[in-house]
């Protein structure tokens, strides 16, 4: 098993496209899988038709008798000829069949642990109700850096995800990467991974968490190692002070009101951190966890009403008025 | 007869019917508005209920509150430190719905933080109505009976009070 070519299992979507497929392995770890899930698909396929064909001529060869006729119960007293040689030989198969799928998944499994991890990147994974916090780990601390729902990743270097949840059991699932892992409060856990071809990966929470479980996905980011080290030196830089009237005006009302109970933006005085990390907003393709598109009029309706584009999110919806509500979108705007 | 089923239609009718289950998410339920600042707070004329006072959702989102806006960094899990303890039956400031609000909202002269403004109002009804399942006051039904992180004190739902 360990000697297949994992290569072969590699498939790139689409550039640009948006991929959240189990059988468009992007990585090693998810390649793996897949080169166990095809035997074993087309194992238990092999299975199912032979159980299939067998019942088949059973039906078409044995005899049929009228209606009328009491039941036949001689074979109670004569037992059916070559029966238990039928059945020792359907154990004697699906006993070596199933020890070979266990041989098979110990082998992946080893593989999958055997990723080599030397200078793997670590990224701390937070899971929240209902969005995902991530935090770039360095040595350095100063070179640390929070962001929220999209994970952007280096081709070809291994990455130690260490998954940890804020408040219920949530699982990271991103089928193009790696398989499931649970996030568990007050349990570290680690998934490691890597991906080796560039592309843009959807993940998904794959555990029940509460009322918006479905819209906790997040964008994973696989790029070339110099466009991941360029956006990580954008996302350690604090936020850009804004420089039109209206953006300044979102600022003050962002700074003195509710918004900075909850939110941070580095460089302010905002530093909460009970929801994602704005500092780099708008340098998000969607927002709310994959929810929306961060379009100016649906950033404009999020903010002042959060509970109508995902009713019971831990965000309260809020009466500002129209201008105010202008204000704020500007001044998130200018968060690149 | 057809008891059981019958049991069960009535049971599901009730909870149906039951204020502890429904889900306030937007703001707009019908409440109390602000009672006004804090030179009013006693003549404010009579006893405004916190809508939320029966509310099991939001008594548990009043908790949650109380961690995210860090009321516990000064008044502990409810038993007092930098703030006056909250699990008492003992009220500086009185202990009627709106003047918890108020405390809350205006804040109090030896220490206490203003939060009006900074948390929308119908949080702070939210909070006042954990605040008062701290010192046992919301009927057991509907205070929150499990933490989301080590707690020294009793549950909600086993202290005094009605
Ligand atoms: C009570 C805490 C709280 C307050 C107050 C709050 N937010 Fe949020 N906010 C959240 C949470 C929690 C989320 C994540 C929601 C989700 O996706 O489930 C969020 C998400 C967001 C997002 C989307 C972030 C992303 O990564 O997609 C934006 C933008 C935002 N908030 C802006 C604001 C603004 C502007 C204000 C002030 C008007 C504000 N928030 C006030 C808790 C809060
Ligand atoms: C900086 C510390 C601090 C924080 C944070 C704080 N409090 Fe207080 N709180 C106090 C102090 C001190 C008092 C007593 C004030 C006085 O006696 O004038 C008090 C008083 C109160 C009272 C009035 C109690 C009475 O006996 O009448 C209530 C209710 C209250 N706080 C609730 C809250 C809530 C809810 C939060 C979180 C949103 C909170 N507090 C956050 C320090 C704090
Ligand atoms: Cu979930």
């Amino acid at each position: 098993m360990s000697g297949l070519p994992l290569a072969a299992f590699l498939d790139t979507p689409p550039l640009g496209e948006l991929s959240q497929d189990a059988l468009r392995a992007a990585g090693p770890q998810a390649a793996a899988t897949l080169a166990l899930w095809w035997p074993t698909l087309a194992l238990c396929s092999a299975v199912l038709l032979g159980i299939l064909i067998a019942l088949g001529y059973a039906l078409a060869t044995s005899g049929r008798a009228v209606r009328s006729a009491p039941g036949d119960l001689s074979s109670l007293a004569n037992r059916e000829p070559g029966l238990v040689r039928a059945v020792s030989v359907g154990v004697a198969l699906s006993t070596v069949a199933l020890l070979g799928l266990v041989a098979a998944s110990a082998a992946t499994d080893r593989k999958l642990a055997s990723l080599d991890t030397a200078g793997a990147l670590q990224v701390h994974v937070i899971a929240h109700q209902w969005w995902w916090e991530f935090e770039y780990l360095d040595a350095d601390v100063t070179r640390r850096f929070v962001t929220a729902n999209e994970l952007h990743l280096p081709v070809g270097r291994a990455v130690e995800l260490v998954l940890d949840a804020d408040d219920v059991i949530h699982s990271l699932w991103i089928p193009n990467l790696a398989g499931k892992r649970d996030l568990i409060p007050g349990h570290t856990q680690t998934l490691r991974l890597r991906a080796d071809r560039a592309g843009v990966y959807r993940g998904q929470c794959a555990e029940y968490c509460g009322y918006q479980h479905a819209n906790m996905a997040l964008r994973v980011v696989a790029e070339e190692p110099g466009a991941f080290t360029a956006w990580a030196d954008r996302m350690r830089a604090p936020a850009a002070a804004p420089a039109t009237p209206l953006a300044q005006q979102g600022r003050a009302i962002f700074e003195n009101g509710t918004c900075a109970m909850c939110h941070t933006v580095s460089g302010t005085p905002a530093a909460a951190k009970h929801a994602p990390d704005l500092t780099h907003l708008a340098s998000r393709r969607r927002l709310a966890a994959e929810t929306l598109e961060n379009t100016h009029d649906l950033l404009a309706r999020w903010i002042s009403r959060p509970n109508a584009l995902k009713p019971g999110v831990y965000m309260p919806d809020q009466a500002y008025s129209e201008s105010d509500v202008q204000a704020l979108t500007a001044y998130l705007e200018t968060l690149k | 007869m057809r008891c059981p089923e019958l049991a069960c239609l009535a049971l599901i009718v009730c909870l149906a019917g039951c204020e502890r289950e429904t889900r306030h998410f937007t703001a707009d339920v019908p409440g109390p508005a602000y009672p006004g600042p804090r030179a009013q707070t006693g003549t404010v004329a009579g006893r405004a209920e916190n809508p939320y006072a029966r509310n099991a959702y939001a008594v548990n989102e009043g908790k949650r509150l109380f961690r995210w806006y860090n009321c516990n960094g000064c008044h502990a899990e409810g038993g007092g430190g930098m703030g006056v303890p909250l699990m008492d039956a003992e009220w500086r400031y009185g202990d009627r719905p709106v003047d918890v609000f108020t405390s809350i909202h205006d804040g109090r002269p030896d220490g206490m933080p203003a939060f009006g403004g900074r948390v929308t109002d119908d949080q702070i009804w939210r909070l006042a109505a954990y605040v008062r399942a701290i010192e046992g006051r919301v009927a057991s039904a509907t205070a929150p009976n499990r933490d989301d992180s080590l707690q020294e004190a009793k549950p909600e739902t086993r202290r005094a009070g009605q």
